[in-house]
């Protein structure tokens, strides 16, 4: 007779086997069982969190930093409403969750039990898949079920709601099955007359471009790998997404910058007017695509995707290659390479005068902005950040505004990972507890969350969590007193209704620092800018670094609404420069 | 043009949608219909009628059909999507005017009325199989299978005969000959 064990036992057993090595979570009534076997499992270390949400985006910050799937246990009730958040930014932006949550006994779901909610009637829009366990029997064919749905594919959340009477019940446990390979095979449903109809585009191109988005880096670092020796082989200029930042090198020569609603001018005019348009793992999101009537009009377009439902969802394409972007990437480097031992002709001389024209647009220099001897510019914040902190393997999250897309322009990431930032749902306050979750992934490493004082005050709680682990996470917020990016929506769009974006009462951050037990530095004046920075990367422990700049100052460049690639607005250089920016405020 | 204050874009010109029929192969388990319906007021698509049930009691699996309108890309969208619900198994759509399949609904109507009323009810409904399965002095339940629009007709026509309830499922569908859907 094989030996039973409970509900909770078989949650670890599953958790072990799957070989998670941390959860994030918060106690409560409906989970205790699944608390109280935790001592038993020394190999599975507990985060405490303050607050779900923050279990969910220290979670994502885990996944997207290791790429192994976060685990993340609540209680029934408000623990699972309050992790929604969470699972719906990860199911936006394609990042392995595993949520248990836990839930009133079964004889009493659907009477209005204490704590009860219909979590997965809750959940079900928000993940890939989510299963109630009523059955201890089900239990770990479930658990490791979960894991797999989570992780193959396009990569998503998932959760698992376990009632309480459940995690009492006594079953047998199932280990894996083995069957896993097969399946992450059958997700490449690409032939070798595609990739060859792909290499014949290539070398027919004249006026190419690349996109590559967040699928490059879901994929694993190899898929980074071929895409470099893709851009090599090539020569095309690349372009990327917010979220696929750091697959290909930000300082490159052959990197546009991001493109999109804040991308830079030569990216987005070159994505407007090429003939070849090849999008590697992105999904031809409205803040990249701008108007779709007027998106790319002239390009013979090309998309490669493990999602066959992203395909033709939004921009119509000529070629579709479903596979996983590494499979695919590395299979059309061989064909080049196999092309080339027969004639070595490279379409290099093609694509001269198309590269001479980028460099025309890279002159515009669309990032630029007016530095200041009196006040620090957001923009010259990160600027400053970015170089001092380039040398070492910097892990960098942000909050959503403003200073996400300075963050984005100016901080320039060569290796995939590093980069953690809600760009589907646009989480204010999933940057602070999304580096309490790299910084566990990654004990030795420099973790700093660009933040906003408005955003990272609806996660600071999870601060105290980072004390209590000692994680020397860095805060760095762009203090501009204002909700800046809805201010700036306001500036362009509202006639500078400044409605409810400014903050009249903020915290002393300072004395929050003191409070929480971690260390505060204050800036205000670019003369000390760098060395309080430095100060904040050589202390040995959590900082909140309240840099107080410009409250005035908008993100350039942009795209007014409805308006394709080619009509962008720039900076305020160039706005007196051509006299235009009455014009362009009209554009908007 | 009126200045658009949103930024977001503003929708582009819309193709002309049509009618499809979607058949969804599901494991029978709680909550799958959920899923499906979820799938369809979540991405804002539409379902005109839906019918679901059991088909096979040993695997497991139910049979869900739903029929639909929408231009080629949102069904081609939907057909995506529906494929990647864990529980989905297998997915075909076919336009209504297919001549390969055969769809049907199936419709009961309530007459009160006398007689020759209830006669006549019956001499309306000849061409659609009516079957009575309830008669009394004053009144008669009556079955038809017909199309959607040819029950629409019934049901007006009926109305001055003494037609005072009707129920109507929504349709299935199978294809003509030997062929299945795959």
């Amino acid at each position: 007779m094989p030996k039973l064990l409970t509900g909770a036992e078989i949650v670890f057993k599953c958790l072990e086997d799957q070989k998670v090595e941390h959860i994030f979570g918060y106690p409560g009534g409906a989970v205790l069982p699944i608390y109280d076997e935790l001592k038993n499992h020394p190999s599975i270390k507990h985060i405490l969190v303050r607050h779900e949400q923050g279990a969910g985006h220290a979670a994502e910050g885990y996944a997207r930093s290791s790429g192994k799937p976060g685990v993340v246990l609540v209680t029934s009730g408000p623990g699972a409403t309050n992790v929604v958040t969470a699972l719906t930014d990860a199911y936006m932006d394609s990042v392995p969750l595993v949520c248990i949550s836990g839930q009133v006994p079964t004889h009493l779901i659907g009477t209005d039990a204490f704590q009860e909610c219909d979590t997965t009637g809750i959940t079900r829009p928000c993940t890939k898949h989510n299963w109630l366990v009523k059955d201890i029997n089900d239990l770990s064919k479930v658990m490791h079920e979960a894991f797999r749905v989570a992780t193959t594919g396009r990569p998503g959340p998932v959760l698992i709601d376990i009632p309480k009477d459940i995690q009492f019940a006594k079953a047998k446990y199932k280990k894996p099955n083995k069957e896993k390979k097969i399946n992450v095979k059958s997700h490449n449903k690409f032939s070798q007359d595609q990739i060859d109809e792909l290499v014949k585009l290539l070398s027919k191109a004249k006026k190419p471009i690349i996109y590559s988005g967040g699928g490059v880096i879901n994929s694993g670092p190899k898929a980074s790998q071929a895409l470099r020796e893709f851009v090599e082989l090539t020569g095309f200029p690349i372009t990327s997404t917010l979220q696929g930042l750091g697959a290909y090198p930000g300082d490159d020569n052959q990197f546009l910058g991001m493109l999109g609603m804040h991308g830079t001018y030569e990216a987005n005019n070159a994505m407007h007017d090429c003939d070849l348009l090849i999008n590697i793992g992105a999904r031809f999101d409205d803040r990249i695509t701008g108007k779709i009537d007027e998106f790319s009009p002239n390009s013979t377009k090309v998309h490669i995707d493990i999602d066959p439902s992203s395909i033709n969802k939004i921009i119509k394409v000529d070629l579709a290659i479903v596979g996983d972007v590494t499979s695919v990437i590395s299979k059309i480097n061989k064909t080049i390479a196999k092309r080339k031992n027969g004639h070595s002709k490279s379409n290099k001389s093609n694509i001269a005068k198309w590269w001479e024209q980028i460099e025309k647009w890279r002159e515009k220099d669309s990032l630029n902005f007016v530095n200041s001897d009196e006040s620090i510019k957001p923009q010259h914040a990160v600027q400053r950040l970015y170089e001092l902190t380039k040398n070492k393997d910097t892990y960098v999250t942000t909050e959503v505004g403003q200073h996400q897309m300075w963050a984005a322009q100016h901080y320039k990431f060569n290796k995939p990972n590093r980069w953690m930032t809600s760009g589907g749902l646009g989480t204010m306050g999933y940057g602070l507890p999304a580096a309490v979750g790299v910084q566990i992934a990654h004990p030795e490493k420099l973790v700093i969350d660009i933040a906003g004082e408005a955003s990272v005050l609806m996660t600071m709680q999870e601060m105290s969590t980072a004390v209590q682990y000692n994680l020397p996470i860095k805060i760095f917020i762009l203090n501009n007193q204002y909700m800046g990016m809805v201010r700036q929506w306001q500036e362009l769009l509202h006639e500078k209704n400044y409605s409810e974006s400014y903050s009249e009462a903020l915290p002393d951050f300072m004395k929050m620092a003191e409070a929480y037990g971690c260390k505060g530095i204050k800036a205000d004046n670019p003369a000390d800018l760098d060395d309080k920075i430095q100060e904040m990367i050589d202390y040995d422990g959590p900082v909140i670094f309240d840099c107080h700049v410009d409250p005035n100052e908008n993100c350039f460049p942009m795209i007014p609404s409805g308006k394709p690639h080619n009509q962008m607005i720039l900076g305020p250089n160039d706005q007196e420069e051509n006299k235009i920016k009455g014009k362009g405020k009209a554009l908007v | 043009m009126v200045k658009s204050k949103s930024a977001y874009s503003v929708p582009t010109k819309k193709q002309k949608p049509d009618t499809y029929i979607f058949v969804i192969w599901v494991d029978n388990e709680a909550g799958v219909l959920a899923r499906v319906v979820g799938l369809f007021s979540g991405r804002g698509y539409n379902i005109e009628s839906l019918a679901v049930a059991e088909v096979d009691a040993v695997k497991n699996i139910s049979r869900i059909t739903i029929v639909t309108t929408g231009t080629p890309q949102v069904i081609d969208q939907i057909r995506l999507q529906l494929t990647k619900l864990v529980p989905v198994h297998k997915v075909a759509e076919f336009k209504r005017e297919d001549k390969d399949v055969i769809f049907k609904e199936m419709a009961l109507f309530k007459i009160v009325g006398k007689r020759n009323k209830i006669e006549k009810c019956l001499n309306a409904c000849k061409k659609f199989n009516p079957v009575i399965l309830d008669e009394t002095k004053s009144s008669a339940v009556i079955q038809i299978t017909a199309l959607r629009r040819e029950i629409d007709v019934m049901n007006k026509k009926l109305k001055p005969l003494g037609l005072i309830s009707t129920s109507r499922t929504g349709a299935v569908a199978m294809t003509r000959g030997a062929k299945i859907f795959n």
